[in-house]
């Protein structure tokens, strides 16, 4: 199959039967409504389950259960929605089920607004819901790498049994690009009949499965959270996916961004270079695991004078950037936070007064 | 001649943690009879709350998930629609599931899920120390209303078995309780019922249980059964509140569109 032009948000629900996943729980809600609208129609035609729940807690539950019986099994949300998950991809990572979340991101806090926004960083690489957990953070820069992080997030999630975690800001979600789903990231069948409560006659075993989540022995806590601990460390071993731009050249600034915001830095990227400024790039494409190594050597090279974190937020990354970069050069934020994405102009503007202090 | 009684199957050989005089015991193993007579134990999930009964995996020898307080349904929800031939059940205490499981309990009967609901109510929270549920009787003391659960601040407890029988959808909804045996006899045949309704793919099935709580009442056993004959059973009554056969009253007055 050639390219189409899709939707952001119908791409990824695309991408997701593509990738092997037939199971869907969603609930409304802007900016992303439109991934559920899509799969209300397209799912049961491809023989899967589509069901709207009630809440977002209540979906994050029905995902909870699918997964722990060992099904593929994802849901799309954006900001508000992905708070009341949070709660229950808290247990979901306590009980080790893999499971896809899409977060695409509008502006917060409250209601905040309906425009595109980046302002989950926090809350997607740090926590959000309560405990000691991590998720696997993919940020997508266009709908054909948002199809290509969903198709794989599958069998990520199954190679770790954790949760993964697209995040997209609104842009991502309602833009149309062309797009292709390569056959070549459809996810492999795995075998989860070691933990899944699949009933036993599925797995042909009279040993049973329990998928829980309490360790009322401190101890045994202890090692769980240890345990889910070397998990996280693995994926910063093996798992970090960055992308450096114009990084050969000798740069006198560094800019850090992702997403739908750093396609705008690369813009702003290429202008300067016209005007005989060279600025570097590192787009994180994992947020959690993050390109800390990349960083701290970009910004580390010899004529990179300072960094420049770049994000529709008022500072989430940046503060990741300044524990990356170590010291090494002053680390400085530009952003805005209100639902407008910052132009090219502005970002260069930002960058001349850095470079021309 | 066979053996004519014995430790059902599908219930595990362990200590319980549960309380002298709880009707937790009976239940679960009610529901491990029920489980061996129908056959399906390596083809149950049981879903455990978040309550006393958090741990009543300890007591079974099939697949069990464990929720979230409240979640259990939308769990079930996930579990059946992703895999329809799984026997499913959640087991749900009444802070559980009346108070911040209200949502995912009266969607997910609302939708017909095809599982089975253990309701058990005992008109108190049980785990974190016998503190005023929906369910709690007015005047009744509890560590959150020492002076009796004043219902001009918080309203009558909640009948779950009538508001749920109010939906359309669900279909089997009943009340039984634990307190003598020809009760529990009783009790075990709304269980088998409402298993077996999930098995035939018929309907949402859910049986309330009216159990006791000595240690947070602050009573014997013995007593703890006459307190829960004498005041608990007048207002929630023991029944049958809905059977797919009969249908409810708004079924019978709204014409079936197909």
């Amino acid at each position: 199959m050639g390219k189409v032009l899709m939707k952001g948000n119908e791409a990824i629900g695309e991408a997701a039967i593509r990738a092997g996943c037939l199971n869907y729980f969603a609930y409304p809600i802007t900016p992303q409504s439109e991934v559920a609208e899509y799969l209300s129609r397209r799912l049961p035609e491809a023989g899967g389950v589509f069901l709207q729940g009630e809440s977002e807690v209540a979906v994050s539950y029905m995902i909870f259960g699918a997964a722990a019986c060992g099904e593929r099994v994802f849901t799309t949300s954006s900001s508000p929605g992905i708070s009341l998950m949070s709660e229950g991809i808290s247990y979901i990572t306590a009980g080790q089920c893999p499971a896809v979340f899409v977060n695409i991101m509008r502006g917060g806090p409250g209601l905040g607004g309906i425009l595109p926004s980046q302002a989950d960083y926090m809350q997607s690489v740090k926590g959000g819901g309560h405990g000691d957990y991590k998720l696997l953070v993919m940020a997508p820069a266009s709908v054909q790498e948002a199809v290509e992080m969903m198709m794989s997030a599958f069998a990520l999630a199954e190679k770790y049994r954790n949760p993964v975690m697209i995040l997209g800001d609104g842009l991502i979600g309602q833009m149309m690009e062309p797009v292709e789903f390569p056959d070549a990231l459809k996810a492999e069948p795995s075998n989860k009949d070691e933990w899944a409560t699949n009933g036993m006659a599925t797995r042909n075993s009279n040993q049973r499965n329990l998928v829980k989540t309490l360790y009322l022995d401190p101890e045994e806590l202890n090692s769980h959270n240890l345990m889910l601990r070397a998990k996280y460390a693995q994926m910063e071993q093996e798992e970090v996916r960055y992308e450096a731009y114009n990084v050969d050249e000798d740069y006198s600034l560094l800019i850090v961004s992702y997403g739908t915001m750093s396609r705008v830095c690369r813009t702003a990227i290429d202008n300067l270079k016209d005007q005989g400024v060279e600025i570097g790039m590192i787009r994180p494409q994992t947020l959690f695991p993050f390109p800390k190594t990349a960083i701290y050597d970009a910004a580390g090279k010899k004529s990179c004078r300072a960094v420049l974190c770049v994000e529709m937020c008022m500072g989430q990354m940046v503060e990741d950037v300044e524990r990356s970069v170590s010291g090494q050069r002053p680390v400085h934020w530009y952003g805005k936070c209100g639902g407008e994405v910052p132009t090219p102009e502005e970002v260069m503007e930002e960058v001349n007064k850095l470079a021309n202090p | 001649m066979g053996k004519t009684f014995q430790k059902p199957e599908a219930l595990a050989e362990t200590v319980t943690h549960y309380c002298p005089g709880c009707t937790h015991g009976v239940a679960h193993r009610l529901v491990a009879e029920v489980i061996d007579e129908l056959g399906v134990r390596s083809k149950t999930v049981g879903i455990a709350p978040v309550g006393c009964a958090v741990l009543m995996y300890n007591y079974f020898t099939f697949d069990f998930q464990e929720a979230a307080h409240g979640r259990a349904p939308a769990m079930a929800t996930g579990i059946k629609r992703v895999r329809p031939d799984l026997v499913v059940f959640t087991y749900q205490g009444d802070g559980d599931l009346a108070s911040i499981g209200m949502s995912e309990i009266v969607h997910a009967a609302n939708r017909g899920e095809k599982f089975t609901v253990i309701f058990i109510n005992n008109a108190v929270y049980g785990m974190t120390g016998g503190q005023m549920a929906p369910t709690t009787l007015p005047d009744q003391r509890t560590t959150t209303s020492p002076f009796g659960r004043k219902i001009l601040d918080t309203g009558m407890p909640i009948k779950m078995s009538e508001m749920l029988a109010a939906l359309q959808t669900p279909a089997y909804i009943t009340r039984q309780t634990l307190l003598n045996p020809k009760y529990i006899n009783k009790a075990k045949k709304a269980i088998k019922q409402a298993f077996t309704y999930q098995i035939q793919n018929t309907c949402f099935s859910f049986v309330e249980l009216v159990s006791t709580c000595p240690t947070n009442w602050g009573m014997t056993p013995l007593d703890a059964i006459k307190w829960a004959e004498e005041k608990m059973l007048p207002y929630y009554s023991l029944g049958v509140f809905k059977t797919p056969e009969e249908g409810s009253d708004s079924e019978k007055t709204v014409a079936p569109s197909n």
